[in-house]
C-alpha cells in the first residue's frame, strides 16, 4: 500500500508539474495584461512601472523559475485585479464549489444508485422503462439550456426560487437541480447495467436459493459487486463538479471556482488562474486516491 | 431477461439473409426506439449537409416586422413557424443552417481526438514501458488542463474559427480513447492469435493494425458515438460562454445564448435550439446504446434472436 502511495505520488508529481509548465507558458500567450489594466493613452514610463510591480518585465523563463521558487513557499503571489493573494480568492471560490460538488453529487449517488438498482431488479419492466428513459433524456440535457428554461419557469413565471445569487436556502436549489440531471442520468444507466450483470451471478441465485429477501439481495450481495464500474464513472463527474461547473456557476452568479477561473482568464490575472489550477489539481488527485482506496475496500482482491 | 432462456441462436423459420447489411438493418429496425433516431440523425445530417445551399439567404435576411414572431402562426411562410429571432430571422431556417456547423465541430473532433487518441494507445499499450509512461503522463497532463483555458488561448492565437474550434474540442478528448484503446491492447495482446502473428514474424506495425486494432475497434466506435453527444454539449457551452463560435457563424449552443436575453419576453428563441441539441444527444444515446449490443459479437444473438421471432 505505502509502495503504491509512494508511485502515485511520484507520477502525479510529474503530471502535475507538466500541468503547471503547460498553463503558465500558455496562458501568458493571451495577452499582455498591461494593455488591459492600464487607460489606452497610458504613457511608457507608467506602463513599464506596472509591469516591473508585476514581474512582467523579467524573461518569461525567469518568471516562471521566480513562480515556482514562490510556489514551494506556498505563496502564490497577488491578484493583479483585486491586489490581494491570489490563494485567498481562490480558496473562497473552492468553498463554494465544494459545498455544491459535495451537496450534488451525495444526493446524485443515493439516488441513481437506488433508482438504478430497482430497475435492474425488474429488467423490461414498467418501473425499468420509466427510469430508462429518464436517465437518457437526462444523460442528454445540454445543462445551460435547462438552467435558463428553469429559470424562466421557477424563477421569472413562478416565482418559488431567485434566479441567481447566494444567501439562503432557496438559492441553492436550482444550481443543485441543475447540476443533479447530468451525472443521474449518466450513473443510473451504469448503475442499472453493472447490476444487471451482478444480479445474474452464481452468488445471487445462491442467496436466494437460501431465501433471502429481496431487498437485502440487490442493496447487500449485488450492490458491492456492481459498484465498481459505478464508481469509476463517479469519480469522473466528481472530477468534473471539482473543476467548477463554469457554465451553471455563471448562469447562477455563483461565486465558484469555475466563474473564478473563466473570470481571470479573460482578465489575464495570472496569479489567480494558476493558483485555481494548483488547487483543483490537487483536490482531483486526493479523489482519485480515495477512490483507489475503495475499490480495494469493496473488492478484497484489488490490492496495491 | 427472458430471452436467456430460449436463446439458441439456431431456433428459426424464417428466410435467412446472409447479407450482414441487411442483417444489421433488420436488427436496426426491430429495435424501435433505436430505428427512430438513426432516422432522425440522418435528417439532421441533411440538414447540415444541404440546408446552407438552400436556406442561407433566407436564414441571414432580417425582417424587423417579423422581430421576435411568436411560433406557430401558420399564415407566414413555413420559415417562420417556430417564430423569428431579435432580428427578425426565420428560427426554423436558422435552425437548419447551424446545425452544418454544430454537427461538422462535433464530427471533426471526435475524428480527430479518436484517430491521435487511438493510435498513442495502441503504441503505449503494445510498446515498451517507458514510452507507455510517458504517454500516460502526458494523457494526464491535458486531463488537467482547463479547456476553457485553452479555448481562449486558442481564441486569442489563432483567431476564431470552425476549425479551430475543431483543434480545441479534439485536444481534451484525446484522454478517452487513449486510455480505452491502452487498457484493451494490453488484454488483446496477451492472446493467443497474436502471439501467433508474432512466432509467424509478422511486423509490430502489421500487429497493431492488422491484428490489434480491428478487436479494439467496436468499443472505440461506440465511445465515439456517445463522445459525439459530448462533445456537441462541450461546443454548445463554449459558444455560451461566448469563447466559441463568433457569429456571424452560429451553432446550436450559440442560438440559446443569443435568445438569453430575451428569456422573459420570447422564450422560443432559446428553446427551440436547445430541444434541437437534445433531441440529437439523445438520439446519438440511443444509438450507441443499441451500438453496444449489435457489435459485440458476445451479446449481438440477443438482437438477432429478437428478430426471428417476431419475424
Amino acid at each position: 500500500m505505502l509502495n503504491f502511495l509512494g508511485k502515485r505520488a511520484v507520477a502525479s508529481g510529474i503530471s502535475f508539474v507538466g500541468l503547471v509548465l503547460l498553463v503558465f507558458f500558455l496562458s501568458r500567450l493571451t495577452g499582455d495584461p498591461t494593455s488591459l489594466y492600464l487607460p489606452l493613452d497610458a504613457s511608457d514610463e507608467i506602463k513599464n512601472q506596472f509591469r516591473e510591480i508585476h514581474g512582467l518585465n523579467d524573461p518569461l523563463v525567469v518568471q516562471f523559475f521566480n513562480y515556482m521558487g514562490d510556489l514551494i513557499r506556498f505563496d502564490f503571489g497577488d491578484s493583479i485585479r483585486r491586489s490581494e493573494p491570489a490563494i485567498d480568492i481562490v480558496l473562497r471560490g473552492f468553498g463554494w464549489t465544494l459545498q455544491l460538488a459535495a451537496i450534488t453529487l451525495s444526493l446524485v449517488i443515493f439516488f441513481s444508485i437506488v433508482l438504478g438498482s430497482l430497475a435492474a431488479f425488474h429488467v423490461g419492466g414498467a418501473f425499468d422503462r420509466i427510469a430508462t428513459f429518464f436517465s437518457l433524456v437526462g444523460a442528454s440535457a445540454p445543462d445551460f439550456w435547462v438552467a435558463i428554461v428553469a429559470i424562466v419557469v421557477f424563477s421569472v413565471t413562478l416565482g418559488w426560487v431567485p434566479t441567481s445569487g447566494t444567501g439562503s436556502f432557496a438559492h441553492w436549489i436550482l444550481p443543485v437541480a441543475v447540476l443533479f440531471i447530468r451525472p443521474f442520468g449518466l450513473i443510473v444507466q451504469i448503475v442499472r447495467g453493472s447490476m444487471i450483470t451482478a444480479l445474474s451471478s452464481a452468488y445471487v441465485k445462491t442467496a436466494r436459493a437460501k431465501g433471502i429477501k429481496n431487498r437485502s439481495i440487490i442493496f447487500v450481495h449485488a450492490l458491492r459487486n456492481a459498484l465498481l464500474p459505478v464508481i469509476t464513472v463517479i469519480g469522473d463527474q466528481a472530477a468534473a463538479l471539482l473543476n467548477g461547473a463554469v457554465v451553471i456557476e455563471t448562469i447562477f452568479g455563483f461565486p465558484g471556482v469555475g466563474k473564478l477561473m473563466i473570470d481571470s482568464i479573460l482578465q489575464r490575472d495570472f496569479a489567480v488562474v494558476m493558483a485555481a489550477i494548483v488547487v483543483t489539481a490537487l483536490a482531483i488527485f486526493l479523489m482519485n486516491l480515495v477512490i483507489d482506496i475503495l475499490y480495494s475496500i469493496l473488492d478484497p482482491r484489488i490490492r496495491y | 431477461m427472458e430471452n436467456t432462456q430460449n436463446g439458441q441462436p439456431s431456433v428459426h423459420d424464417g428466410p435467412e439473409t446472409h447479407n450482414p447489411y441487411m442483417q444489421t438493418l433488420r436488427m436496426l429496425w426491430n429495435d424501435k426506439w433505436a430505428f427512430i433516431s438513426v432516422t432522425f440523425l440522418l435528417i439532421v445530417l441533411a440538414c447540415a449537409v444541404i440546408g446552407p445551399f438552400f436556406l442561407d439567404d433566407l436564414a441571414t435576411k432580417q425582417n424587423l416586422r417579423g422581430r421576435n414572431a411568436p411560433p406557430f402562426d401558420f399564415s407566414t411562410s413555413w420559415s417562420f413557424w417556430l417564430g423569428g429571432d431579435a432580428l427578425g430571422r426565420p428560427l426554423l431556417a436558422r435552425i437548419i443552417v447551424a446545425a452544418q456547423n454544430t454537427i461538422f465541430v462535433a464530427a471533426g473532433a471526435v475524428f480527430f481526438s479518436m484517430i491521435i487518441g487511438t493510435s498513442l494507445g495502441l503504441i503505449a499499450g503494445y510498446t515498451s514501458k517507458t514510452l507507455s509512461q510517458v504517454i500516460m503522463r502526458l494523457a494526464d497532463v491535458i486531463m488537467a488542463f482547463p479547456s476553457l483555458l485553452l479555448a481562449v488561448i486558442v481564441l486569442f492565437m489563432l483567431d476564431s474559427s470552425v476549425f479551430n474550434l475543431v483543434i480545441v474540442l479534439a485536444i481534451t478528448r484525446i484522454p478517452v480513447y487513449l486510455r480505452t484503446a491502452r487498457a484493451e491492447t494490453l488484454e488483446v495482446r496477451e492472446r493467443m492469435f497474436v502471439q501467433a502473428a508474432k512466432v509467424m514474424g509478422a511486423s509490430t506495425p502489421r500487429i497493431i493494425f492488422r491484428h490489434i486494432l480491428p478487436v479494439v475497434f467496436p468499443t472505440l466506435i461506440t465511445i465515439a458515438t456517445l463522445d459525439f453527444a459530448f462533445v456537441m454539449l462541450a461546443e454548445s457551452a463554449l459558444s455560451f460562454l461566448g469563447i466559441g463560435i463568433q457569429p456571424p457563424e452560429i451553432t446550436w449552443g450559440l442560438m440559446v445564448a443569443q435568445g438569453r436575453p430575451y428569456l422573459t419576453t420570447a422564450w422560443w428563441l432559446s428553446f427551440w435550439p436547445g430541444l434541437a441539441i437534445i433531441l440529437t444527444t439523445m438520439s446519438l444515446n440511443l444509438v450507441s446504446n443499441w451500438m453496444r449490443s449489435a457489435l459485440d459479437p458476445a451479446q449481438r444473438w440477443r438482437l438477432e434472436n429478437v428478430g426471428k421471432k417476431s419475424g
